[in-house]
């Protein structure tokens, strides 16, 4: 674990200014993980939020018979964890690193008071979650239409 | 490409196709692959003169006789100069099922190569993004091994393949070579998980949306259903591509193959010449329509 690095490049934050970023950046801190590492478990109570900077992230559910199956992965650029922000604040699915991930971990706690203090920042950095959010809904719907059937099933 | 035709004309061996287009030519199956529950590799073989050499993205009419004839995209190797077609066939009608159903030794016949190529000639020097989505990857298969081939021409080679499961990736040996190929950036992703399965989960639009690109040096292949392209078009274009530098390989029901019958007509567009691979500029305001 290491201090703040800039965290230029990443959609999430690309609405704010420079300075902004920077004030994000000071919340955070180096992470890095091996393989197959829990990053949250689900229904816990949610705090944090990772910037991804290099490997992938599985978002997974336990299904009775099929065990824990992933239904998302996340990867590079990526910001995984945003139910720190939407009531009742728990974990969804549980993270798991798929490989090494190194990330920048946010501290959420601080990152609210940031942006509730000061709206000028706390709305481009909504905007971003919500694109992020709105980004991962469309490949959703993407996949409910189970494009690659074959037309014999239909 | 699956839109079927009618009982074909048998086919009549040593009969180059260039020659007369509308004339089968005979092909000998040489091997057969299953590539997964419902698509198989056929290695066809020339029973006579072999016919004009393919360019990576055209198709060809396969037929069995007394069954019909059925437009195919060919998945074999471009550099392959021993006038064998490989072609990847999925079994969705009575046509494409035969052709699956086919054995070493069983004719087929064969018109064309016919359509517009991926057109790899232009895109030296450049960022090449190939996307395929299912059955999709058939028709750009040649133009990844004709990019390896000539891996010097271009910049980055990025390969995004998408299959709903773990289990429907054609080429399966292959794409783990490709994984492990320096020079070459692969990356698989399923819409339906198992639990044995450890690679990415999501769209394909997914792994492209993370792509760290130079739109202006950039050339995007697409293939695969029509709102899988759309959607990974909007996805490079928004990352600041030009409509005009991706390529779309689009289907509609192809049966002369040579612009004669204008049954794949798309708006302005016969398919089976004019396509199947059309630049995005063009045919995004095609797709837009519906039922065109």
């Amino acid at each position: 674990m290491t201090g703040p690095r800039p965290l230029d490049g990443f959609p999430v934050l690309a609405r704010l200014t420079a300075a902004q970023r920077a004030a994000v950046a000071a919340t955070a801190r180096e992470e890095s993980f091996p393989a197959e590492t829990v990053l949250f478990t689900e229904s816990q109570p949610a705090a944090g939020c990772w910037l991804i900077r290099d490997g992938h992230v599985a978002l997974a559910t336990p299904v009775p018979g099929r065990g824990l199956l992933a239904v998302h992965t996340l990867g590079p650029g990526d910001v995984l964890g945003w139910s720190w922000l939407v009531p009742p604040c728990c974990w969804r699915y549980t993270a798991t690193t798929a490989s090494p991930v190194s990330a920048a971990r946010l501290d959420t706690a601080r990152l609210r008071a940031l942006a509730d203090a000061d709206p000028a920042l706390g709305y481009p950095l909504a905007l971003g979650l919500l694109e992020a959010v709105a980004r991962r809904l469309q490949s959703t719907r993407s996949r409910l239409l189970d494009l690659y059937g074959s037309p014999r099933e239909r | 490409m699956s839109a079927e035709a009618g009982p074909a004309t048998t086919a009549r061996p040593g009969v180059p196709p260039a020659g007369e287009p509308m004339v089968p030519a005979a092909y000998r199956v040489a091997r057969r692959t299953a590539e997964t529950h419902d698509c198989v590799s056929l290695r066809l073989e020339p029973a006579g003169p072999a016919g004009p050499r393919f360019r990576p993205g055209q198709f060809t009419m396969l037929s069995r006789p007394g069954v019909g004839e059925v437009a195919i995209s060919v998945s074999g190797d471009p550099a392959a100069g021993d006038g064998s077609l490989t072609q990847t066939i999925r079994d969705v009608g009575a046509v494409s099922r035969a052709l699956c159903r086919s054995r070493p030794g069983d004719l087929i016949g064969v018109r064309g190569p016919f359509g517009t190529s991926w057109g790899l000639e232009t895109t030296a020097g450049r960022d090449l993004v190939i996307v395929a989505g299912g059955v999709g990857l058939a028709p750009l298969r040649p133009a990844v091994l004709g990019a390896l081939a000539d891996r010097g021409a271009y910049r980055r080679v990025i390969v995004v393949v998408g299959a709903r499961s773990p289990a429907e990736f054609l080429f399966r040996e292959q794409l783990d070579a490709w994984t492990a190929t320096p020079g070459l950036e692969v990356e698989l992703t399923i819409d339906r998980p198992d639990s044995a399965w450890t690679g990415p989960v999501g769209f394909v639009t997914e792994p492209l949306a993370r792509l760290d690109l130079e739109p202006a040096r950039t050339t995007a292949l697409l293939c695969g259903p029509e709102p899988m392209l759309r959607f990974a078009a909007d996805v490079l274009l928004g990352q600041g591509m030009a409509a005009a530098d991706i390529r779309v390989s689009l289907e509609r029901n192809m049966q002369c193959g040579i612009g004669l019958c204008g049954h794949c007509q798309l708006g302005p567009l016969l398919l089976c010449r004019d396509g199947p691979i059309v630049d995005y500029a063009r045919a995004r305001p095609l797709l837009a329509i519906r039922e065109l």
